[in-house]
């Protein structure tokens, strides 16, 4: 579990992070979402120690990253996998390179077992028949799968994605949503999205963090989100009519599943707070 | 311009106190340090081969030209040549070509690493990318410059004595006798510690420039000219203060 208390991060006189606090839980899928410049990138490299916060605290499993020296945060960091928004994935290794990189670093196992498990990963994220290209060779959408294959090769306890769908067609967004959401759930993964992509929003988001001018404006999972009375929320995801009619067909959907009574007192309850 | 050189000599020496720490896997360190080795070493022995002979070859024809007196024995051409490279064309000239070479090469594959997300992508990992990336670069420049720079003197006597030779200046005994003409054994440690000095230069100037490049595709290309210009200046610098206070 990670859990943000109060953070704060400015860069000079601008405040990127307002105070933000959330608690983020294993075996879901939790979004950050919010328009570009709302403070999502910032706040996943303060999650992940790649920035400090100014204020605040940091927690994974209770303990305080924050506060931490820089030998104990390499321990928790020991136990995060991260897909990047661009895969950086190392140029001058092949993807079997890539992939076998973290055990070779880190890894206890024999060469033969080393060699298992990246043949495992590879093939979890259906690249086997790639192990010998480069990355240079490859499409993106291959390159995100072979940064989720080398994110995954040590279980992480946390997976962190910092824009997975930017730059690849529906098809492969939607390919690796499914990878990332049946990983989480598989393995018990506190899984962390940075993310514009609606899809991912409306098919993976267990829960979801909306970002506003550095503050959370609004949190909740894939199913409050078609309820939410929230304005700028609203303005955000449901920005086209498409969107709007399809917001408007899932509220049909979901009424004709008789969950509205169970949704609309949940609203209410939000609202009375 | 601004010139920010405190900012930058804090951070540079910060850098530097950041590569040392317990690395954590040494067998992945070796790795790293054997392929820049190959790398600086291997990869650059092209050029210096080229240079280092033609060199020589110039300093003996330009030596012979300025020494018409009928009274000084042709053998002292070889004599001028062998000085003139071990204390200053092999370390400096070659140094300064290293600089150009593999300094911009270092910059520009830290940089593009940076640009990339590779070295982040690294410290979530939890590895020290000081540590990692650039401890390795210096220390096999330390270890690869110098045997370039005693390569680059070798053949630079010997483009000398072809030059000579070919052109009829001295023939090759006269060269042989005048290189063991008062040979100071003291001029070869003079050369083998300024290419200490410059090799350390070339690849840590190289390293903090390209480490910490922020932006995209042009802050790159900056990055990699601005640490071969500072490389190059400190080289020459260095080259007047060792001097000065070596011979």
């Amino acid at each position: 579990m990670i859990e943000l208390q109060n953070i704060r991060k400015g860069f000079g006189e601008k405040e990127i992070l307002k105070g933000v606090s959330t608690i983020m839980e294993p075996g879901k899928v939790n979004l950050i979402i919010g328009s570009s410049g709302s403070g999502k990138t910032v706040m996943m490299k303060c999650i992940v120690g790649l920035m400090n916060v100014d204020s605040g605290k940091v927690l994974y499993d209770n303990q305080d990253f924050t506060a931490m020296e820089e030998k104990e945060k390499k321990t928790i960091r020991q136990e995060i996998g991260m897909l990047f928004q661009g895969s950086a994935l190392f140029d001058s290794m092949t993807v079997e390179q890539n992939v076998m990189f973290p055990l070779d670093m880190f890894g206890t196992g024999t060469l033969k077992e080393k060699k298992a498990r990246v043949e495992e990963c590879l093939e979890r994220v259906q690249l086997k028949e790639a192990a010998k290209k480069f990355p240079a060779e490859i499409s993106g959408g291959m390159k995100k799968r072979v940064g989720i294959a080398r994110a995954i090769v040590l279980n992480p306890k946390y997976l962190f994605c910092d824009e997975p769908n930017s730059g690849l067609d529906p098809q492969t967004s939607l390919l690796i949503d499914k990878l990332i959401t049946e990983l989480t759930k598989e393995y018990n993964i506190t899984t962390v999205i940075n993310t514009h992509d609606m899809n991912t929003v409306m098919e993976s988001g267990d829960h979801i963090v909306y970002m506003y001018q550095g503050q959370k404006q609004w949190e909740g999972s894939n199913k409050d989100i078609v309820f939410s009375k929230d304005q700028k929320l609203n303005d955000f995801i449901f920005a086209s009519e498409f969107l709007r009619e399809a917001k408007e067909m899932r509220q049909l959907e979901m009424f004709k599943d008789g969950k509205w009574r169970e949704q609309l007192k949940k609203e209410q309850g939000k609202e009375g707070k | 311009m601004e010139f920010k050189f405190f900012y930058h000599f804090g951070n540079f020496l910060l850098m530097l106190k950041g590569m040392f720490s317990r690395p954590e896997n040494m067998k992945m360190y070796w790795k790293q340090f054997m392929q820049q080795c190959v790398d600086i070493g291997v990869g650059s022995f092209g050029i210096v081969f080229i240079i280092s002979l033609f060199m020589g070859g110039v300093t003996t024809l330009q030596t012979a030209y300025q020494l018409v007196s009928p009274i000084i024995p042709k053998s002292t051409i070889a004599q001028v040549v062998r000085d003139t490279i071990i204390l200053e064309f092999a370390p400096t000239l070659t140094c300064i070509v290293l600089a150009g070479v593999v300094g911009s090469k270092i910059a520009s594959e830290l940089g593009n690493m940076r640009i990339s997300e590779q070295i982040d992508a690294l410290e979530i990992m939890g590895i020290n990318t000081k540590g990692y990336l650039i401890a390795p670069k210096i220390m096999a420049a330390l270890l690869m410059i110098p045997v370039l720079v005693a390569i680059a003197g070798f053949l630079g006597i010997y483009g000398g004595k072809a030059a000579g030779e070919l052109s009829g200046v001295l023939s090759g005994e006269q060269f042989m006798q005048g290189l063991r003409q008062e040979f100071k054994a003291y001029n070869v440690f003079f050369a083998m510690a300024k290419s200490y000095t410059f090799g350390f230069i070339i690849a840590s100037v190289s390293a903090y420039y390209g480490y910490n490049v922020s932006g995209g595709a042009l802050e790159i290309g900056k990055a990699s000219t601005t640490s071969v210009v500072v490389s190059c200046v400190l080289i020459l610098f260095m080259d007047y203060a060792l001097t000065a206070i070596l011979l």
